[in-house]
């Protein structure tokens, strides 16, 4: 029996994906055991917060009792192998997990102190405050500037035209795009090339100045000098914004985060400063998944 | 290593022979399939154009016609009453017994009388009210000729058959050969076979009525139907939960497209006639019962079009802070738009093309007026094609053609309408 499969039994209850029976290492299981997270999920400024977060598909539970501190102008990377829930906790610090039927969540979110999936709360302002681009490039088949102004447009952000074209202006130069479009503001936003495309929805997200901007995979479609482009917007976008990154990236996570959450079969297993995560993990698996043992 | 892909691409080689010949078979089979249906179409349009191009003309008959001030308006005072009501028919007898001073008997001049429609007093009368000063004066005046006379102008009637196997007697033809000598008989372009109603005579029977209660029947239909099979389709596939309930309308939306028309036109009879006490014989119920008919055809593509945008943008809408609703008006909709119209279209043009139902709700009574709204009653292009095909008189041959060209005229437009339509929604991406 090798001891990745035993250490997995003891974790979750999911069936195993990373068994490898070549691997014949003899460590001692407990050290797979999970007695909650380790590391400080608390932040020192933490604008969301999320406790004992269990998430369901159905009957499937997804996430097991999460808690995690998101702090105020901090990029928190979420890292672990795929299928450990990174998108599920993810989408449900805007409540996009609402969209899908046989989704269920519980525990407590805080935005600001306010649980936001009280029943009075409503996901359209909670939406505004909590930005999210996804994996895949997904512009509006609009034109960019209609990209921009869409969600100006809706909330009654901007009372004049020419408030909106400024305003369009300004989000653009801030995800460093304004240059390459500004002769082609009105020419679909589909147009564009993939790493174009991707800071155009990061344009987007921002438009509506919202205060968290949660990133699912943004750069996985993208190639590397696209990638540092996106890389170095957010740390441009971290004085005024919080942003919780998923990546699959580990190099990613370590360039990008301060902190960095390690998800393993729907757990947290570890949080913690980045660069303590990746010099000295504290639990095994994320030791091993750093290490490029699986994932 | 090398060796087994050299292997592989042996194998595959010796094998390409055979793959390409099969796909050049595929090929040749659809490229058959497309002659074979092509010719068919090609068959029945020369078909339906060779019969029936000659019922768009008419043949009119010169006349000297005498507009006697003592017949027409014996005070003399232009009363439109007493002029509307004057005897116009006894004016083309005079005339076309001046004409032929030859003719003397009873029974000959029956005959003679025959040559001219009956028509030819309306149009007299309708010459007169627009323009009282024509009384007193005599002047020429093409009138429409008679059916048989048009046949046989056309050439539809065989002048070498004995006499008593045709409709024209010989002394009938020796008078229009005279007529054609003097050059008063021609056949002309007919403007009001599009503009009249129905009639018992072929040559003032017109197709009128049934486009204008195609039009309004198709308008109600679409009015109705397009509205409601979005909302539903909408509120199917963004709103409502999946159970068991979804599943069951589901299943009975895909059954409603399956039912037989005529089920729908004896709903409409039960429901909208015998229930509502709607007008028989209206666009309104007509457009009501296609509505039935077209919905759930609609709803099934109106569905499809909604199902296939992409779940992405839904989720970029929702991520900015849209609602619900603003993420379906501003960007479902409008990508699904040109599904949703093709579904329509597609139901349309089945509406239009649709008999069975109408005729059980009255829609295929004889109607000479033609309908000012969706409550006059009416008939709709199939079913006038349907009455006409089957009248005796041979001058409805051609009327029912020329009938088929309209309808097929009436669905081109409106399929190029839609496609136009169509690529406006789908230049906006
Ligand atoms: N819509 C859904 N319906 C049912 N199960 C789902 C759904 N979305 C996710 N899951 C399940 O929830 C678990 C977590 O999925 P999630 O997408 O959060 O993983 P992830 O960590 O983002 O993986 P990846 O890195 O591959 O994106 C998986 O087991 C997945 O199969
Ligand atoms: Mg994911």
């Amino acid at each position: 029996m090798n001891t990745t499969v035993d250490a997995a039994a003891v974790i979750g209850a999911a069936p195993v994906a990373e068994a490898r029976n070549e691997e014949a290492e003899t460590v001692n299981p407990a050290v797979y055991e999970f007695t909650g997270t380790v590391g400080d999920i608390t932040a020192a400024q933490p604008r969301m917060t999320a406790r004992n977060v269990d998430v369901w598909y159905g009957d499937k539970q997804a996430i097991f009792d999460v808690g995690l501190d998101i702090g105020q102008n901090e990029i928190i990377a979420m890292i672990g192998p795929s299928g450990c829930g990174k998108s599920t906790f993810l989408r449900c610090l805007n409540r996009m997990n609402d969209t899908i039927d046989i989704c269920r969540v519980s525990g407590e979110i805080r935005l600001g102190g306010e649980d936001i999936y009280d029943r009075r709360m409503d996901v359209v302002p909670l939406r505004a405050q909590v930005g999210m681009v996804f994996q895949k490039p997904n512009p509006f088949p609009k034109s960019i500037y209609d990209n921009i102004a869409y969600g100006p447009r809706i909330h009654g952000l901007v009372g004049s035209k020419s408030e909106l074209d400024d305003l369009v202006e300004s989000t653009l130069r801030k995800a460093g795009l304004w240059d390459e479009v500004k002769d082609r503001l009105e020419q679909p936003g589909t147009g564009l090339s993939g790493g174009q495309q991707q800071r155009l929805c990061i344009a987007r997200a921002i438009a509506v100045s919202p205060e968290v901007i949660l990133m699912d995979e943004p750069c996985s479609a993208l190639d590397p000098i696209a990638t540092a482009r996106v890389e170095e917007l957010m740390e441009e976008l971290r004085e005024n914004y919080t942003i919780a990154i998923v990546t699959h990236s580990m190099q990613q996570a370590a360039r990008v985060s301060q902190r960095t959450a390690y998800f393993h079969l729907g757990r947290l297993i570890e949080v913690g400063n980045t660069d303590d995560i990746f010099t000295q993990p504290r639990h095994r698996l994320t030791e091993d998944y750093i290490t490029g043992r699986f994932g | 290593m090398n060796d087994s892909a050299g292997k592989t691409v042996d194998l595959v080689k010796a094998g390409l022979h055979r793959r390409h010949r099969r796909e050049r078979r595929f090929r040749l089979l659809g490229l058959g399939a497309i002659v074979i249906g092509l010719s068919l179409v090609g068959m029945l349009f020369t078909d339906i154009v060779s019969k029936g191009y000659t019922g768009f003309f008419q043949t009119g008959i010169r006349l000297q016609i005498d507009f006697d001030p003592q017949r027409l308006d014996p005070e003399g005072n232009r009363d439109p009453a007493v002029l509307s009501a004057a005897d116009y028919a006894g004016l083309v007898k005079q005339a076309l017994r001046t004409a032929f001073p030859d003719v003397k008997s009873r029974r000959d001049k029956r005959a003679l009388y025959r040559i001219i429609s009956s028509g030819a007093a309306l149009e007299l009368r309708a010459m007169v009210l627009s323009d009282p000063g024509l009384i007193g004066t005599s002047r020429p005046v093409w009138l429409t000729a008679d059916d048989d006379i048009d046949m046989l102008v056309k050439g539809h009637v065989d002048r070498t058959l004995p006499e008593t196997s045709r409709r024209v007697k010989d002394k009938v033809i020796g008078w229009l050969e005279r007529l054609e000598r003097e050059g008063a008989v021609t056949t002309r372009f007919n403007p009001p076979f599009f503009t009249h109603g129905d009639s018992r005579e072929p040559e003032q029977a017109g197709i009128g009525g049934a486009v204008m209660g195609s039009l309004y029947t198709i308008l109600v239909t679409f009015l109705l139907s397009f509205p409601l099979a979005v909302a539903t389709a909408v509120y199917l596939e963004e709103y409502a939960p999946v159970n068991r309930w979804s599943d069951l309308i589901e299943v009975n939306i895909n059954n409603l497209a399956a039912v037989p028309s005529i089920v729908f036109g004896l709903l409409g009879l039960a429901v909208f006639i015998n229930f509502f006490s709607l007008p028989r014989s209206a666009p309104l119920v007509g457009g009501l019962v296609l509505t039935l008919m077209t919905l759930p055809t609609i709803i099934i593509a109106s569905r499809a079009a909604l199902k296939s945008v992409p779940p992405s943008i839904r989720e970029a809408a929702l991520g900015v802070g849209a609602s619900k609703l603003q993420t379906i008006t501003h960007h479902v909709l409008p990508l699904a738009m040109p599904g949703m119209l093709t579904g329509t279209i597609i139901g349309m043009a089945q509406a239009l093309g649709e008999s069975a139902p109408l005729l059980m709700i009255g829609m295929v009574a004889f109607i000479v007026d033609v309908p000012q709204g969706v409550l006059d009653p009416a008939t709709v292009l199939p079913v006038q094609v349907y009455l006409w095909a089957d009248s005796p008189e041979r001058a409805f041959v051609e009327r029912t053609s020329a009938a088929i060209m309209v309808l097929l005229a009436f669905l081109t437009t409106m399929n190029l309408l839609a496609v136009i339509l169509r690529r406006r929604f789908e230049r906006r991406w």
